[in-house]
């Protein structure tokens, strides 16, 4: 009767009501009226942690050590007694946070970080790999098995088959379009998923009565009730040695796989799903409490007596004892019996595979692969509107890629694990994550840094200790590794690290694992710091139950409520996205206008609802993308630092500009005060000038009006006076001719007739025409002392006199009245002529020696004494000096007369090489 | 007053009295190949104490006042169970 067309009808039958059930629940959920929420189904839905593994493998496990299948249950039993402590605050804090799966929760703890999301679904996705594969090992051996009924063939080794021929690749792909049709099928596959909640509520029923059938049978039907079975395995010797656990390493495995089942409950990315993520009400976990225990000891009750059963049948070996749930039934010849635990198992894997496929889909979608895609820029995925599309793809992919993945695996290690030990591989590989959560949400000091080196070198130690030796046992890699370690160190056995031998492989990659992960997590956490936006998740996570969760919110706002509406409405769709406003409006009392500015409320809980969709980290970003740079994530403050620091040298550059810029008005200030200065100057020179007009005009005028009046004078006054006339006449014109003439050479039109000249016969010429200029009444001694080497140089002879003359006539006028004399000397000075004339005279006080060469400024007080030449002179030599390239200046003490020397440079021509550099500076 | 945390009190002391009872050195007691009602004694120690543990759990968190007994004490109680905590804030 159990044929292959018969069985697959059977199978199939059973998963078209599965998905009837799980339609059922999606349309009463829309309706409101949900299936779901019920603590019961609430528990079942928990006992989704009986997968093949407790169906077949327990009994198998049983056949081989006894007992110590029970820690398994055990260990979430203890965990639920305390479970309103831990898995409540688990589900407050992912209420709170709208967390999608457990590395969606520990990214969000540590800092919304997406780094550490990745990681967590990495090690998930490898870690669960065995689990997947175990289930897929079980239904492919099962239904190999009830093909041959009523035989009873142990099917071959799967790696030996080409995989087209393999039953597993059907199961696996069967199996992965099962898992895309319940997981993925919704657009909206973001949130919970209550269809398939409720199906795999029934499955549990359906495992639990299937094994509880086959149980009760072989118990009080094929013997007589427990105690008769287990007279005979006393009776037949060898076997009771599997009523007790034996020494320390059994006790240790006893404790261990304690540990790993009281972590496993919770942290296994299903268990995450069903009991945190798919939660209705935090108050159904109270039922469960109790309940979901109590199923995990209804189902263990009849492994014992079921395993013994297959020991007493199958005394000569040959059938594999993970598979007497099915061939004890078998072997009775009961068909529908074996029909029934076919369907048990079934349930029991499809389960499994559901929720954790869909489960590390979800992972994988919202904290891999769309945080990925979100940074890459060049894809604009922020600004895309079918994102919901891109996700649910993302998550079929995904499935259909760790059921594959799982398929490859138990072609991998073929026949050589027992389904148990392949399941505790899985366990080992989630227990990593338990460190980083329990120390998350009960220690506040707890780091990002210390919860990634704690799950990195806690999964290499795992990777180490118990998937690669899995692969040597397959042959991938060669078997020596595990027997002496690689290279032949023997230190580092897989199996024996650091010489801890004597271990159950599980055991002791659990003590190594936790070692590394703990003490990582914990050291790394005491010495590194927290970011800001770390800091704040670790106060709200901690304490979750005292605060609200918008405490702590790193933000400053400037978006408008549209901006978030638009971003929900690209995720969620229309009516989602306006529902979930809605709801923000009535917990309010207010409208909530699109243009409205945004608060830490309202970004809060729109993140939220976005991380029901894709995951905190994501959300994070598309929120953050939204806000434009509102959002304080470290690169952001580091921005903003650059940015900061960019000011500040802005403003040392302005500082800068404005010290030049204060020089250059003191340099105007000067120049405005000595422009004012020379103003005054020239006010000052046409006083002057019309003074110095008048002086000689006033007498001329006068003594010609005597003339004129006095026609009587006598011969001697008439010529006296015409004598002072003309002197005077004569004064005045050579007033305006030195006015006229330093006006020309101011203005620049003089003529000038630049020759190289010999100085030396130019200063004896002018020395001669000077001494007409000595008067007769006074005795003046003049000597000079002219060197004989005078260098030519480039002037106007003409001019050169001038000056000579204006300074010989100028020590004239000011030397001792008694015994005066006048000194000249010229020589040869490093590349220039230097002239020097130095007098006896009065001397020149020190304020007046500059002022001097200005035009009719003369030494001493012009309004009182009686003025002295025309106080043109010296601002004339200067004036020509300087055309001839020299200066001119003075020494003088008052009463000890003065020095006026001038010096110009020699000319190009006769100059030495030394003196040319001399002229080309000065030039 | 006093009532109110008893159950989260007994809670906890089932649990560690569940580690205590379900792990060695204790199991080593009931470790022996002998059988009690014709079932091996590590065998019924174990469910035995298994379902006790479920039903004092089931008698604690269903009797009567228990839910409001716990629910109230992380929302309007939190004083009491968050001095620690408040104590362990400071310091972070």
């Amino acid at each position: 009767m159990l044929s292959g067309p018969v069985i697959i009808t059977v199978a199939f039958l059973y998963l078209c009501l599965l998905f009837a059930i799980a339609y059922y629940g999606d349309k009463r959920a829309d309706q409101g009226r949900s299936l779901i929420a019920n603590p019961s189904i609430y528990a079942l839905s928990i006992a989704v942690y009986c997968t093949s593994w407790t169906f077949y493998g327990s009994v198998g496990r049983a056949a081989s050590t006894g007992v110590d299948f029970l820690p398994i249950y055990l260990g979430p039993t203890l965990t639920f007694i305390a479970g309103w402590f831990v898995i409540r605050k688990i589900i407050r804090i992912s209420k709170v946070n709208r967390t999608t799966s457990i590395a969606d929760f520990i990214a969000s703890r540590y800092g919304k970080s997406f780094q550490l999301g990745g990681l967590v679904t990495v090690i998930a996705v490898v870690g669960i790999l065995p689990y997947i594969s175990l289930q897929l090992k079980a239904i492919s051996t099962s239904f190999s098995l009830l093909l041959h009924y009523p035989d009873i063939v142990m099917p071959t080794s799967s790696a030996s088959a080409f995989f087209l021929q393999d039953t597993a690749f059907y199961v696996a792909l069967f199996m992965a379009v099962f898992a895309i049709l319940f997981g993925t099928r919704h657009i909206d596959a973001s949130e919970r998923h209550e269809g398939m909640v409720a199906a795999i509520a029934f499955e549990s029923v359906v495992k639990l009565v299937a094994f509880l059938t086959v149980g009760l049978f072989v118990t009080f039907g094929v013997y007589g009730g427990l105690g008769d079975i287990f007279a005979r395995v006393e009776a037949s010797g060898a076997l009771s040695r599997l009523f007790t656990i034996d020494g320390v390493a059994q006790h240790t495995s006893w404790i261990t796989l304690t540990l790993l089942a009281m972590g496993a409950i919770v942290v296994l990315p299903r268990q995450f799903q069903v009991m945190v993520v798919e939660n209705v009400d935090e108050r159904h976990l109270k039922k469960a409490m109790w309940l979901f225990p109590l199923y995990l000891l209804l189902i263990n009750i009849f492994v014992l007596p079921i395993a013994f059963a297959g020991l007493l049948m199958f005394p000569q070996g040959g059938v594999d004892a993970d598979t007497f749930v099915l061939t004890v039934p078998m072997k009775q010849q009961q068909p529908l019996l074996a029909l029934i635990a076919f369907i048990g198992g079934l349930s029991a894997a499809t389960g499994m595979i559901i929720v954790e496929t869909v489960a590390l889909a979800t992972m994988v979608s919202n904290d891999l692969v769309m945080p990925l895609l979100l940074r890459v820029g060049r894809l604009h995925l922020s600004e895309r509107r079918d994102l919901p599309g891109i996700l649910l793809t993302i998550r079929r992919v995904t499935i259909i890629l760790v059921v594959l993945l799982g398929y490859a695996y138990v072609r991998l290690i073929g026949e050589s694990y027992a389904l148990v030990t392949i399941g505790l591989v899985s366990f080992a590989a989630a227990m990593q994550f338990v460190p980083a959560i329990i120390g998350g949400i009960y220690w506040k000091g707890a780091t990002k840094a210390g919860a990634v080196a704690g799950l990195t070198g806690g999964f290499l130690v795992w990777i180490y200790t118990l998937l690669l030796p899995s692969f040597a046992r397959s042959g991938w890699i060669a078997q020596s590794f595990i027997e002496n370690g690689p290279l032949g160190l023997a230190a580092l056995k897989p199996y024996a690290l650091f010489g801890l031998a004597g271990l159950d492989p599980i055991a002791h990659a659990t003590i190594w694992t936790m070692l590394v992960n703990v003490g990582l997590f914990v050291g790394i956490s005491l010495v590194t710091s927290q970011s800001i936006i770390e800091r704040s998740q670790a106060v709200q996570f901690v304490d979750i139950f005292k605060r609200s969760a918008d405490h702590g919110r790193v933000w400053r706002g400037r978006a408008t409520i549209g901006d978030l509406r638009q971003l929900l409405v690209r995720f969620m769709g229309e009516a989602r996205a306006n529902a979930a406003f809605a709801r923000l409006e009535g917990v309010r009392g207010r409208r909530l206008y699109d243009q409205g500015p945004v608060d830490s409320e309202i970004v809060s809980y729109s993140e939220r609802q976005l991380a029901g969709a894709i995951g905190a980290a994501s959300a994070r970003i598309m929120v953050a993308s939204v806000l434009r740079e509102e959002m304080h994530d470290i690169d952001e403050v580091v921005q903003i630092l650059d940015e900061a620091s960019q000011l500040v040298v802005y403003s040392r550059q302005l500082e800068q500009k404005s010290r030049e810029l204060e020089a250059v008005t003191t340099d105007l200030r000067a120049a405005n005060e000595r422009l004012q200065e020379l103003d005054r100057m020239k006010d000052d020179f046409v006083a002057t000038v019309s003074h110095e007009v008048r002086t000689p005009l006033t007498s001329i005028r006068s003594f010609g009006e005597i003339l004129r009046d006095n026609p009587d004078l006598s011969p001697d006054e008439r010529q006296e006076f015409i004598t002072i006339i003309v002197q005077e006449s004569e004064r005045l014109s050579r007033l305006i001719n030195d006015i006229l003439d330093l006006a020309k050479m101011e203005a620049g039109t003089s003529e000038w007739h630049m020759a190289d000249v010999a100085p030396k016969a130019v200063i004896e010429q002018a020395l001669a025409a000077s001494a007409g200029l000595f008067p007769k009444t006074r005795h003046i001694a003049i000597t000079s002392k002219i060197a004989d080497d005078l260098p030519a140089i480039r002037a106007d002879a003409d001019r050169l006199t001038q000056v000579i003359v204006n300074l010989v006539s100028n020590a004239v006028k000011f030397c001792a009245e008694q015994d005066g004399w006048i000194r000249l000397e010229a020589w040869r000075e490093a590349g220039f002529l230097r002239v020097d004339v130095t007098d006896n005279g009065l001397g020149i006080a020190r304020h007046d020696q500059a002022k001097i060469f200005e035009r009719f400024q003369q030494a001493g007080n012009t309004l009182t004494d009686k003025p002295q030449g025309t106080g043109l002179g010296l601002p004339i030599c200067r004036e020509i000096l300087r055309r001839f390239g020299g200066d001119i200046w003075v020494e003088s003490e008052p009463g000890k007369g003065a020095t006026f020397s001038f010096r110009v440079p020699v000319a190009a021509s006769s100059a030495e090489t030394g003196a040319a550099t001399v002229v080309a500076a000065s030039a | 007053m006093q009532a109110q945390s008893r159950t989260r009190e007994l809670l906890i002391a089932l649990f560690l009295l569940g580690v205590l009872l379900l792990t060695p050195p204790l199991l080593i007691v009931f470790n022996q190949a002998t059988r009690v009602f014709g079932v091996p004694t590590l065998y019924l120690y174990l469910f035995v104490v298994w379902a006790a543990l479920i039903a004092l759990v089931a008698f604690t968190i269903e009797r009567r006042g228990a839910a409001e007994d716990l629910g109230e004490a992380d929302t309007e109680a939190p004083g009491r169970e968050s001095s620690p905590i408040t104590g362990a804030a400071s310091d972070a």
